[in-house]
């Protein structure tokens, strides 16, 4: 069975990306779960700072070397940063998913929206059903 | 669910245990990978990687008719191949579209083995029957045609490393096995088919091995190999590896359509000889001028132009993409494409549309490595 990490100081969606509160910085980036599933990101397409994401809706292209998956932004907001890093080491986003591979941060504009994402624990469980296929 | 349906090779029990992904591929769930496509792609380039192709399928022909009836199945020639050596060669359809495209092995004066891809197989089996059922009053009378994909296990053992990792199972023979050829010869205590072939642009091997062995040859292999830096690798690295070697790829670049000379596969077709079973739709295709052409590109700047994207120029669409991955020994995303023949030139630059942008990619030689 795979070994998957999730912090639990991360809010986390269906579609596997998860969002972290820092005092006035919201980030936000995909789960160890969707970086194993994907295997070595080759690239990633994402928003400039200015530009809105929509709760639920793409915001964003990750690729692997075999597949091109959409990103759904967790929570609506304005983008504030995107992770330029990426640009040149898109496997940041494989190495250090959580951490140095976040993909943006965003001004959320409804903290109500927070109530409809998990925890660490329920995202584990929601993980641990799919992985019996 | 799919899953259930999807046939599994003899190494599945290894795939599992090694912590392969497995994906369905051709009705078989097949690991795309066991730890990383960059890694097991590399792994080839630099060192070997070694491959389950269990799945894919060998038809024997033989009889009095088997030589005959193989030169008029074949575009490349037949009679000429001498036993223990192999051709390329497309299965054409009466169209001058492509069937399949197999490695055909002169096993004996009188035998012959295709070996064919995993999603052909009964589709392959099935024409080359009809076909020597048809000419059994002609060149193809006492023919037999056996597909013993099911009793057959294959492994491709591919990399810079392959040729010391497999004498020192086998012995000094192997040696004697140059490109293209293959022998019999005893590998770790089993006996294999063992050809100098494979589909990644590396040196390397291809066994082919009774199916109940194939499983403990996969491990023994690895296990001797380990040292040598030799990992497992998956259909991900695989698939790289040969649009690297820009090798085409059944139901991509090939398919019932497709003229094998609008391929690029002109030196696998006997055009002055012609005599096989769509030569003369080839030839009046040729001469009529094939509307679109097989070219390799490289992107500038970043992005990846994958399979089924469209090919544009001045904003029309003048092509489609069959093939498309990060190319990890150049570092930049390449492809393969169909395009017009007015667009085939190398140097020139095309766009692929990527989720309505234009992406810049550049025509260029083949292989790509």
């Amino acid at each position: 069975m795979a070994q998957y990490n999730f912090p639990t100081d991360c809010f986390y969606t269906k579609e596997d990306e998860w969002v972290r509160v820092d005092d006035d910085r919201t980030s936000l980036g995909i789960t160890d779960y969707a970086q194993q599933q994907l295997g070595d990101i080759v690239f990633i397409e994402l928003p400039a700072a200015g530009e809105e994401v929509k709760q639920g809706e793409p915001f964003g292209v990750i690729e692997s070397v075999k597949a091109v998956s959409d990103l759904y932004a967790p929570v609506t907001g304005r983008v504030v940063e995107r992770n330029a890093a990426l640009d040149e080491s898109p496997e940041l986003a494989n190495e250090s998913c959580y951490e140095d591979g976040w993909l943006l941060v965003i001004e959320p504009t409804d903290e109500a929206e927070f109530e409809d994402l998990m925890n660490a624990k329920e995202y584990a469980d929601y993980v641990a059903e799919r992985d019996e296929d | 669910m799919a899953r259930q349906t999807a046939k599994r090779t003899p190494v599945y029990d290894v795939h599992v245990k090694l912590g392969g992904r497995l994906v369905e591929f051709a009705g078989f769930d097949m690991p795309v990978q066991y730890s990383s496509i960059l890694e097991e792609h590399a792994a080839v380039r630099e060192r070997a990687g070694l491959f389950d192709v269990s799945h894919m399928g060998q038809i024997h022909i033989s009889g009095p008719g088997a030589l005959a009836a193989c030169e008029q199945l074949l575009s490349c020639p037949v009679a000429s191949l001498r036993p223990g050596r192999i051709r390329y060669g497309l299965l054409c359809n009466e169209a001058g579209g492509v069937v399949d495209d197999v490695t055909v092995y002169r096993i004996a004066d009188d035998e012959l083995m295709l070996c064919v891809n995993a999603a052909n197989i009964a589709k392959d089996a099935d024409w080359i029957r009809a076909h020597v059922r048809d000419t059994a009053a002609g060149p193809g009378r006492g023919a037999t045609v056996d597909d013993r994909s099911e009793q057959t296990g294959m492994l491709a053992l591919q990399g810079p490393a392959a040729p010391e990792l497999l004498t020192r199972l086998s012995g000094p023979e192997l040696a004697s096995i140059r490109r293209f050829r293959f022998a019999v010869i005893t590998v770790a205590g089993v006996e294999a088919l063992v050809s100098n072939t494979g589909y990644t642009g590396a040196p390397g091997f291809e066994l082919y091995v009774p199916a109940e062995a194939v499983s403990g040859l996969f491990e023994t292999l690895l296990e001797a190999g380990s040292a040598a830096g030799v990992i497992p690798a998956g259909l991900g690295a695989r698939d790289t590896l040969r649009l690297e070697a820009a090798l085409p790829l059944y139901g991509h670049e090939l398919d019932a359509e497709t003229s094998p000379l609008a391929a690029g596969l002109e030196r696998f077709v006997k055009r002055d000889a012609g005599g096989f079973i769509g030569a003369e739709a080839i030839e009046k295709r040729a001469a009529a001028g094939h509307p679109e052409v097989l070219v390799g590109f490289e992107v500038e700047g970043r992005g990846i132009a994958r399979a089924g994207y469209p090919v544009v120029r001045d904003g029309q669409p003048i092509g489609r993409v069959t093939s498309g991955a990060p190319s990890p020994t150049l570092g930049r995303s390449i492809g393969l494409a169909y395009v017009r023949p007015d667009a085939s030139p190398e140097g020139s630059v095309l766009g692929v549309e990527v989720r309505n942008r234009e992406l810049p990619v550049r025509v260029v030689p083949t292989p790509f490595v």
